[in-house]
Parts: structure tokens; sequence; C-alpha cells
């Protein structure tokens, strides 16, 4: 039991720490530039496929992963010259209008090049075993992603919070027009953060590739967590989005293996098994309208 | 924006519509393309689940990403009121509508106290959630739905022929229409809409601002679950995918397409984009492409809408 | 001494580390006209946001008609019989200046329920004739049916009066209403504000001085969220504090 919880807890970490790498750039994009991006999730699909195609190309997962989360990164910014940049200024319906129209374009686009069937992305040999600390194992390579994460989330942390960059990015999230009066170059600014945003995208889906399946449709479903995500921790707030992204992912990892179980010593057998699923698949909904509650802004509004 | 008002030639030409819609099954049947009947069946019911959102998001302001769950909801409500034996539209239908009503109020009554995007996000969600529950319900067939055991019958009559269902949701699309029409014309049409312009002048009037809201919210729910139900007697099946937030965007991309705020927005959306649809995917199988390039050109060129191009229906 | 209408005990209000309002104590009698002066930033639309219900305080009480307001929001206290003009115009500028004051009406409580999905409002002629009453109060009947956005500064101030008064309240709250007026337009609001003085008592927040003790029964001065002084013009222009704080040598 108790190894049990430990890896789901640790799950929980490394989940948890993905979903704040989509959330980091969603939150910004969302905060800074009041644009609602529903193609964040494509960009981690295509990221995802970008890092596929050139670790099979090199045959090495790691060059694959730099490629492509740069290639990722590119495309971000042919994105945001091309078409982000003309909708910040518009409104929320023709933000959800275009970026909806690029998740058809994407998958399409995807299901073309690479096919309908998921993608195979192996983890490096080195890595494919398990991990024995004191008679714990728990699988290597997902300890590197939750390394990886933690070093992304110190180095965001150290960016937004220490450096002068950082300053303005969360000058521009608390109050736009007064970071622009100041003499801000808020459209470079925005198109940096944009960019940023999509290499960490591609890194979340890369690093997720060898666990999950790397197929059409994997963006929507993490999209919607990334939102919930933001909305718990305060859009605009990367310290929300971390806060968020650590409740969100033990929450939801630690409901689905534990929340059966327990409802099965505590319920007959037949409620269990039917309430079971749907309470654990539902708990951070749950979880968000709780917090919305109490809190309409979040946890940690970035605007006053 | 400026509050609804009809344009002039809109009544003769709604009328003249209505009377070739009437014509249209016995046509389509005289020159052999009964299969157009179906698709024509869900242009109307779509048109009508467009037109719920429109009231909503139209008329009301609330920019909501998750208005399929109610029509989810009125989906499984029909597919449940038949699997129980009833399967009288005037009793079922309306009982969908009161069930995605009720729904709609729950979700709305939580989700009005937050505003912009926090309020579509939250919408969003609780769809997802709904989504969600509806997988995991297996006593309703989880992923694979709930088929229906038949169609409806109105008012002892059998909708069992694609032409009688086409006629019942043309009947339910122009009731719809009707009533909005009126509505927005109405002192809880203006109300929303003068809430939709300016919401702290509205409560400075006095208006209890949030309760209109939530009619509003919960009249749209309703509505949708209507179309909901039709949809699940035409395809014989209720389905998780119908609460899918992708039906709620392509419910979404439909209003912005018509013309957000006008009273024929959803109709004219749902037209345009299902038609696109079926022509596009005659060309080629990878049809989103183009209709994903379509939508980007739409925004950038024509902000308001397909219905703002043609004259203007804006007092 | 005059029946109390409006009574604001110890409202307090802090906004981060600044103390926007410091346990001020105000009354305003029925039938009274009271202005609230100060100079910017002293925190007199603040305190009107919180009067009106657009804020809550962080503790104080404001009483109406002998009724504990505190914790109600906006539009209830416009029920209760409390109206708001804003120092900024703040109409519905695609409506016709009818249409503007009618849905004014329309949210009246004794106006009935807008809870009416069918029938056309333009057929409930009460609603219109009513509102026609209230423009011709301040001036506007040749305007009635000219778009709100498309009226002259001064004219959609009128508007915005009438559409306060189309709520029939016992008190009328005005923020400024000569703000961005030029000296005629300030002339001609000075005496529809003397008019309506006569019908319902007001509290009026403005900066105009000259319009200020031309108008005003009681004045009272805000001075960095205090309240410094209230009285008559004289005994508030021969006050030392004022004139020390706040009038100088203005007066």
């Amino acid at each position: 039991m108790t190894q049990l919880i430990l890896e789901q807890a640790l799950n929980g970490l490394q989940f948890g720490l993905m979903l704040f790498l989509l959330a980091a750039g969603l939150t910004l994009v969302f905060g800074i530039m009041d644009c609602i991006n529903l193609a964040h999730g494509s960009l981690y699909m295509v990221g995802a496929y970008f890092v596929a195609a050139a670790a099979q190309a090199a045959d090495s997962f790691w060059i694959g992963l730099a490629v492509g989360v740069a290639g990722a990164a590119l495309l971000g910014l042919l994105l945001e010259l091309s078409l982000f940049r003309r909708l910040y200024r518009r409104d929320h319906l023709a933000q959800v209008l275009a970026t909806f129209a690029l998740i058809l374009i994407a998958n399409e686009t995807v299901r073309m090049i690479w096919g309908a069937q998921p993608v195979m992305l192996n983890a490096p040999d080195a890595l494919a075993g398990p991990l024995e600390i004191a008679g714990f194992s728990y699988p290597a390579y997902r300890l590197v992603i939750i390394a990886f994460g933690l070093a992304v989330a110190g180095l965001l942390y150290l960016l937004v919070a220490r450096s002068r960059v950082g300053m303005w990015v969360r000058a521009g999230a608390a109050n736009r027009e007064m970071t622009e009066a100041l003499g801000i170059d808020v459209q470079r600014l925005f198109t940096a953060v944009f960019v940023f945003g999509a290499a960490l995208c591609a890194l979340a889906g890369g690093l997720l590739g060898p666990l999950l399946a790397v197929q059409v449709g994997m963006g929507e479903s993490v999209l919607i967590l990334a939102f919930v995500v933001i909305i718990i921790g305060g859009i605009g707030s990367v310290r929300g989005a971390l806060v968020g992204s650590l409740i969100v992912g033990t929450a939801d990892t630690l409901g689905r293996a534990l929340l059966p179980t327990l409802l099965r010593a505590t319920l007959p057998a037949d409620t269990a098994s039917m309430l079971g699923p749907a309470l654990a698949s539902i708990l951070i909904y749950l979880l968000m309208a709780a917090i919305l509650f109490f809190r309409p802004q979040g946890l940690f509004p970035a605007r006053a | 924006m400026a509050f609804y008002q009809p344009a002039r030639y809109q009544k003769p030409v709604a009328g003249a519509l209505l009377l070739a819609l009437l014509a249209l099954p016995p046509a389509l049947a005289a020159l052999g393309h009964e299969f157009y009947i179906g698709f024509a069946t869900r242009l109307l019911i779509f048109a009508l689940a467009a037109s719920s959102l429109n009231l909503v998001l139209g008329f009301g302001g609330m920019f909501s990403l998750g208005h399929a769950a109610f029509f989810g909801a009125g989906a499984y409500a029909a597919a449940i009121c038949m699997r129980a034996g009833i399967s009288e539209a005037l009793l079922a239908l309306p009982l969908a509508m009161l069930v995605a009503g009720a729904l709609a109020l729950l979700v709305g009554a939580i989700s009005l106290r937050t505003r912009g995007v926090y309020f579509i996000m939250i919408t969003l969600a609780f769809a997802q959630m709904a989504y969600y529950l509806f997988i995991s319900a297996r006593a309703w067939g989880g992923d694979d739905g709930l088929p229906l055991p038949g169609r409806m019958t109105l008012a002892g009559l059998s909708l069992g022929s694609d032409s009688a269902l086409f006629y019942a949701a043309l009947g339910c699309l122009a009731l719809a229409v009707v009533f909005l029409g009126r509505l927005a014309g109405a002192r809880f049409g203006r109300t929303i809409q003068a809430i939709r312009e300016n919401e702290t002048r509205m409560e400075a009037l006095g208006y209890p601002v949030f309760r209109y809201r939530l009619v509003c919210f919960a009249l749209g729910g309703a509505l949708a679950g209507l179309a909901g139900a039709l949809l699940a007697n035409l395809t014989g099946l209720a389905s998780p995918n119908l609460l899918q937030w992708t039906q709620s965007g392509t419910l979404l991309v439909m209003v912005i397409i018509g013309g957000v705020g006008y009273l024929y927005g959803g109709v004219v959306g749902a037209v345009v984009l299902l038609s696109l649809e079926e022509v596009l995917s005659g060309f080629t199988q990878h049809w989103p492409i183009g209709l994903g390039l379509l939508l980007l050109a739409i925004v950038l060129f024509a902000p308001r809408g397909v219905a703002a191009l043609f004259g203007k229906a804006g007092g | 001494m005059a029946e109390v209408l409006l009574e604001v005990r110890r409202l307090s209000r802090r906004f981060a580390a600044v103390d926007a309002l410091q346990a001020v104590d105000l009354i305003v009698e029925t039938g009274e006209l009271h202005a609230l002066i100060g100079p910017n930033g002293a925190g007199k639309t603040t305190f009107i946001q919180h009067v009106s219900g657009a804020l809550q305080p962080d503790s104080g009480s404001v009483f109406f008609a002998g009724r504990d307001l505190t914790r109600l929001s906006m539009h209830q206290r416009v029920a209760a019989g409390m109206a708001r003009s804003y120092q900024i115009s703040n109409l519905f500028l695609g409506l016709s200046a009818l249409d503007n004051v009618a849905l004014a009406v329309q949210g009246r409580q004794d106006a009935g329920s807008s809870f009416r999905f069918w029938q056309p409002v333009r057929s409930e002629q009460r609603l219109f004739d009513e509102a026609r009453g209230f423009l011709e109060q301040v001036g506007l009947t040749a305007r009635s049916d000219r778009v709100a956005g498309n009226l002259a500064h001064g004219e959609q101030r009128a508007l915005e009066l009438a559409m306060a008064l189309a709520t029939r309240p016992k008190l009328l709250l005005l923020d400024e209403p000569m703000a961005g007026s030029g000296p005629e337009e300030s002339e001609r609001m000075v005496e529809l504000i003397a008019r309506l003085a006569r019908q319902v008592t007001i509290l009026l927040v403005e900066h105009d001085m000259d319009a200020v003790f031309r108008l005003a029964d009681r004045i009272s001065v805000l001075l960095n969220g205090r309240l410094i002084a209230t009285g008559t013009a004289e005994a508030v222009r021969a006050d030392p504090e004022v004139r020390r704080a706040y009038l100088g040598d203005h007066l």
C-alpha cells in the first residue's frame, strides 16, 4: 500500500510538472495578451510529432527532443508573426474562432502526414528499466521527467521573478497599457513569450511521448486540463500555474488510483464500481468549481 | 453593438423560406434524393442548437464554451424517456428541455459569478465534467452511448419516417425562431441586451443583473436540450460525443459565422457550416484543412459574420 | 430638526496601503441638497461608490430611510430609493434618448416584472409616456429620438440625470455632473439641479466651487479620506481647518 501511494504520488508530481510546462505558456498568453488560445494543445501535439520524427531520423531520443523543441519554437514564431499578432486586439470571439480553425488544420495536417495510427516514441534504452532505492522501485524515465520538470520550473521562476524580461512579463500581465506607456516593446515581448510557450509545449509533448501515445487529438484533452490549471491558479500568474498544476496533477492521479479502492471499502460493491471511475474523472472539475466558488479569480490573481 | 431590430425584408423572406422548406421532402422524394431529407433535418436541428447558443451569447453576451453539455443532456433525457416508455414527443421533448434547462440553471448559478475569460473556461470545464460523467455512466451505455428503441410519436402520429421527423424539426425551429424574435423586442430581451452592453449601468438602474443572466442562460440550455432530443431521434442514439467540447466549439463557430446577436445568426451559421462540410468532404477526406483556412479567412476579413455581409439587421 | 434620510456611520475602506476612507460619518436630511467637496484624491468618488453599493466597506454602515443597507447590492439599494449618476456619462449609446430613459423606467419595481418574453416593449405606451415626462424635466424633449451617442456632451449629462430620476429615487447621488462641461453647459446644469432639488434630496459631489456654493444647503469636506467639516456654506467657508487644509485662499 505504501509502495502504491508513494508511486502514485510520484506519478502525480510528474503529471503535474508536465501540465505546468503547458500551463506556464498558456497562462502568459492569456494573461499578458488577453488572448484565448485553444490551439495551445495543438502545439503540444505537433511538438510531440516533431520530436518523434526527429528521434526516429537521428536514432536518438535526446537529439530528437532538441530538434523537435526547436522546430516547435520555429512554428510558434511563424504562427505568432502571421496570425496571433493580428488576434491580440480582437475580441474573444475572433480568437476562439481562429484558434478553433487552427485545431482543425493541425489535426488534419498531422493525420495527412503521419496517418491516423499513433506514432511510436521510445524512451532512451538506458532509462528503460526501473530504478530501485531501498526496496522501492520506480521507472527511471519518469524520474528523469520529474527532474526535467523541476529544472524548467526553477528556471522559469528565476526568469520571471528575477530577470528584467521577467519583470516586463509580470508588468505586462498586471497592466499592459502601463507597460507599453513605459516604453517596453510589448510586441517583441509577446512574440518571445509565445515562442517560449510553444517550445515548452513541445518539451512536454516530447517527454510524455514515450509514456502516452503520440496521436491525433492528444492535444485537446490535455488542453482542457491546462485550462483548469490556469483557472485554479489565476490567469497570468506563473506561480499560480505551478501550484495549480501540482494540485490538478496529484488530485487527478491519486483520485484515479485511490478513489475506487476507497469507495469499495465504504460502499456496496455495485455502487462503488459505478461511482468510483465517474467520481475520479470529474474530481478536478469539482475541485475547480469549489475553488472558483470561493475565489472567482483563482488562487493567485495577477491583476488586482 | 446595437440592440436587435428586424430588417424590413426579414419576415417575407422567412415566410417564403418556410414555404419552400415545407415543400422540400416531397420534392426530394420525387427527385429520388431521399437521403438529403435526413441531412436537411440535421441542418434544422443544428440551426436550433446554434440559435439557442445565440440567445446566450448574442443576446445575453455570455460567452459560453460549454453549450454542448445541454445539447447532450437533452439527447440523453430523450433516450432515457423513450426507454422508460415515454415516447410521446409532446411529453418527452418538454421533459428533455426541462432536464437541460435545470442543468443550465445549475451550471449558470456557479459560472455566472465569474467574468470574462474565467466564465469561458468554467463553462468549458463544466461541460467537460458532464462529458466524463456520461462516459463513465455504464448504466447509460458509457462510451457507446444510449440507443433509442425507436422514434417518438407526435400527438400519436409516428415520426418514424424521415419526412415526418423533418417536419417536426422544422416546426420546433420555426417556433423557436418566432419565440426568440418576440423575446428580443420584449422586456426580457431588451433587458438582457442592455446588460450585455453595460452591466454596471443596469445594476445602477435597479436591475438584478445576475437573475436575468441566469434565466437567459437556462432558457438557452433548455432550447439546446430540445435540439439534442431531436438529434437523438434522428440518429437513434444519445452519444457522449454530443457533449464533447469540440461540439461546443462547433456551435460557437456556427453562431460566429452566422452573426452574433442576429435573430437568424444561428440558422445561417448552421446551414453554412454543415453545407460546407458536406461539400468539402465530397472533394477530399482532408476537408477540415479547407474548412479551417476558410474560418481563418472569415476571422481576418469578415469579422462580423456572414449574416452581417447581407445587409444589416442591427438598428 | 429635519428627518434623516441617509446616515453613514464610521465608513472605512483601505486599498492596499491607502486609507481611502477613514471612519467617515455623514448625514443627509430629507429635502436638502448636500454637497461633498474635497481636492482630487480625497475619496469623494470612493465614498459615492460605497454609498451606492458598487463597493463594500471594510467597516462602518450605511443607513437609508431607517434601514441598514450596508450589505445590500447596488440594485437592491436602487430599489430602496437611491439612484446615482456617473462622473463619465454611462449611457446606452446605441439607443435613443427615449429608449434609455424607458429602460430606466422599466427597471423600477412598480413598473412590473421584466420577465416578459412575448409582448413587444414598443406596445407598452405607459413606459414611454412616463419616459417622455422625465426627458421633459431635464429639457431634452426635442432630442428624445436622437441616438444617445450623437447627443452633445451637456445633453448626455442631462440624459444621465433623467435616467437616475426615472428610478423615482428618494435620494439622488450626483457624481460630478458638471465634469467636462463648458461654462454655458454648467450654467444650464446648475439651473436644472436647482429645479430638481425642490423635488428630491440630493447628495452632490462636485469640483465646481461656484456651483456648489450656489446650490448646497449644507456642505461636507473630505480630505485624505477623512471628513473634516460639515455645515452651511458660511460655516464651512469660515472653518479654520478647511481653510488651512484645502480651500486656502480660493474663497
